[in-house]
């Protein structure tokens, strides 16, 4: 027996739209955003995010070329905007590994129709964030010193440092996040090979399909392992923004150094993720025509997510302040109390506390969660609150330490700038090929769903 | 070769033939059929055992590594903390343990499919391309003397057509 509400939900918001009942009609309509060219609009955005694209990568040239001295950090500000937007691109890919890999292991069925766009934000996001600890180096051409190859000197890296951690973290989830991706992509490929018009697109979905012909035993083993890579991404998502807060969590700066840290940046990263997904989805929906295949019902369910993690980082707020009052560490009190609320980074923090904890309180109401443009600030908001979380944790933490003398004020400069709304340009940018390109709606796993439906109604006439 | 447009009649004429001696059975569906492997008399995937040692190999290697480079080779002083400072390694032999995993399912699931390889011999099949949108094909591995009765057979199961495939496997 479904409880009631649940029975209720489900008949105010089905999980589709009226789709049409014909496989191979259903399998056009969903390589529709493929075959068709993308609009004026959308046109009009790409040569946007192009030009975002461009801001970021001479940016970081020059950065590349001059040094990170073209930021605006300085001593005591070491971690600024660089390492803030680290933080934040990378959390932001954690909801696509969220959405794919924990709802699948838990056979969420809402979740089939938005984890190949969710996945594909993933990507992005963890290429975008990867770019800037590599940046912030200083000589990014050493960045192999921080993998174990056997030196001339014969050092290896200090395997005690969560910063030698991120390297690790990062490069598998990267890994991981592409594998997971391109297998669930193989047989949409197929079908898209057999079913589009231009035969340039017929070969080049061929080859990437990599022969693919849906035989019993592939079969078995595809699902095999999509599960496996599916239990193996949960966990793993987990030890990524672990390990991320550990490279705060060990130091000693007032504001930095918490054992909440690993929990509270976890529900962090899923909490802006999910808000991200929301930022891209609901355009996405509405420029490909997909009302039917992303439906309220899937707005619902992700804010709801949105809603519970939005309360667990208001909670972990909350167990902050606590913490550094009942500590009695003069130092910490000051950072807590006085540096953040009313400093000179008090705009920031402020408009964290709105968008984080005051804003998410709006999806109490059925009507925002299923309303896109209602919901759509709420998801913008998020991320800005999520991307004013971090730089007030990392950089005006910073600003104020221990010794007064030591204290100094942190400005970013135009390459700061250019590399934050650039990298978001870039972000934008791939995520608008990927839509054009690649099937965004996952196609053969719509059919194994519906295959499932039909097979319980079936059952249930019967019985 | 024949073709079906269920899954359901897919599936009651592999059952039917499963018993059959000498016949080799293979169904190319365009979405994974429940109770298909069964149906087809097919033994389990042992995929999932393969990615258990790889990530146990991750484990060690992760693990080992770190201990060799840290407390043999070169042991660092780093805070005091002693050269094989355990808990600190677990971190890296956790994302190894992934990595080695993870590379091996998706490896096996495509290398040990035949993946990739543009061009299979099915491909040759009139009409088969609707094998990956909306039609189940079941292949029926016999000898040539047995043909044409089971042709009448699977047409009675529900087979839409049968197509004889010469060397195909």
């Amino acid at each position: 027996m479904t409880p009631p509400g649940r029975e209720a939900l489900a008949d105010r918001f089905p999980l589709s739209g009226p789709l049409p009942s014909d496989e191979r009609a259903l399998t056009d309509l969903l390589l529709e955003p493929v075959q068709r060219p993308a609009g004026g609009a959308r046109m009009a955005l790409l040569a946007l995010a192009a030009f975002g694209t461009l801001a970021l990568f001479g940016a970081l040239g020059w950065t590349f070329a001059i040094g990170v001295g073209t930021w605006g950090n300085n001593i005591p500000v070491g971690w600024a905007f660089g390492i803030t937007n680290f933080v934040w691109w990378i959390g932001i890919g954690h909801a696509g590994t969220f959405i794919s890999a924990i709802l699948l292991l838990f056979e969420q069925s809402w979740r089939t129709s938005i984890n190949r766009m969710a996945e594909a934000m993933t990507l992005f996001a963890v290429a975008n964030a990867a770019l800037f600890p590599v940046a912030h180096l200083g000589r990014p051409w050493f960045a192999y010193w921080l993998l174990p190859y056997p030196a001339t000197m014969g050092v290896w890296p200090n395997f005690r440092s969560p910063l030698v951690f991120d390297v690790f973290a990062i490069s598998t989830y990267g890994l991981v996040s592409l594998l997971f991706w391109y297998l669930g992509l193989v047989p949409d490929f197929a079908a898209a090979r057999e079913r589009c018009r231009s035969p340039r697109q017929r070969f080049w979905y061929g080859v990437f399909a990599l022969g693919w012909r849906g035989a019993s035993r592939d079969w078995e083993r595809y699902r095999k392992a999509y599960f496996l890579l599916g239990g193996l991404a949960a966990p793993l998502v987990v030890s990524v923004h672990s390990v991320v807060s550990l490279d705060f969590a060990v130091t000693q700066v007032p504001g930095w150094h918490g054992t909440l840290f690993p929990p509270y940046f976890v529900a962090g990263a899923i909490f802006s993720g999910f808000a991200m997904v929301l930022t891209l989805l609901l355009p996405a929906r509405k420029a490909l025509g997909l009302e039917n295949v992303i439906t309220k019902r899937h707005l619902d369910s992700m804010s709801k997510i949105l809603l519970v993690t939005g309360l667990i980082v208001a909670y972990s707020y909350g167990v902050e302040y606590f913490g550094a009052w009942y500590k009695g560490e003069r130092y910490e009190a000051w950072t807590y109390f006085n540096l953040r609320p009313t400093g000179r980074y008090r705009v920031d923090f402020w408009l964290m506390v709105t968008c984080n904890v005051l804003v998410p309180q709006l999806l109490w109401s059925e009507r925002v969660c299923t309303t896109p443009l209602l919901l759509w600030p709420v998801a913008v908001l998020v991320n800005v609150g999520m991307w004013m979380e971090r730089f007030v944790i990392i950089a005006v933490s910073l600003t104020q330490d221990y010794v007064p003398s030591a204290w100094a004020d942190y400005s970013p400069t135009w390459v700061d700038y250019s590399l934050l709304f650039g990298s978001m340009g870039f972000f934008v940018f791939l995520f608008l090929l990927f839509i054009r390109w690649v099937p965004s709606i996952p196609i053969v796993e719509m059919r194994e769903l519906r295959a499932e439906h039909r097979h319980g109604a079936h059952r249930g006439a019967r019985t | 070769m024949a073709e079906f447009d269920s899954e359901d009649a897919i599936l009651s004429a592999a059952r039917l033939l499963r018993a059959r001696d000498g016949i080799r059975l293979e169904a190319y569906t365009p979405y994974r059929v429940e109770g298909m492997r069964e149906a087809l008399g097919h033994s389990r995937t042992r995929l999932a055992r393969a990615v258990f040692w790889a990530g146990l190999a991750g484990a060690g290697v992760g693990y080992a590594m770190q201990w060799w480079t840290s407390a043999v080779d070169f042991p660092l002083d780093s805070g005091g903390r002693p050269p094989h400072s355990a808990p600190a390694f677990v971190p890296i032999a956790f994302e190894l343990t992934v990595l080695f995993a993870a590379l091996t399912a998706f490896l096996a699931a495509i290398l040990r499919s035949g993946l990739p390889r543009l061009w299979q011999p099915v491909f040759e099949i009139e009409g088969f391309e609707r094998a990956s949108i909306d039609r189940f094909w079941l292949k029926v591995g016999v000898h040539a003397a047995d043909q044409p009765e089971l042709a009448q057979e699977l047409t009675r199961a529900g087979a839409l057509r049968v197509v004889e495939a010469g060397g195909l496997r």
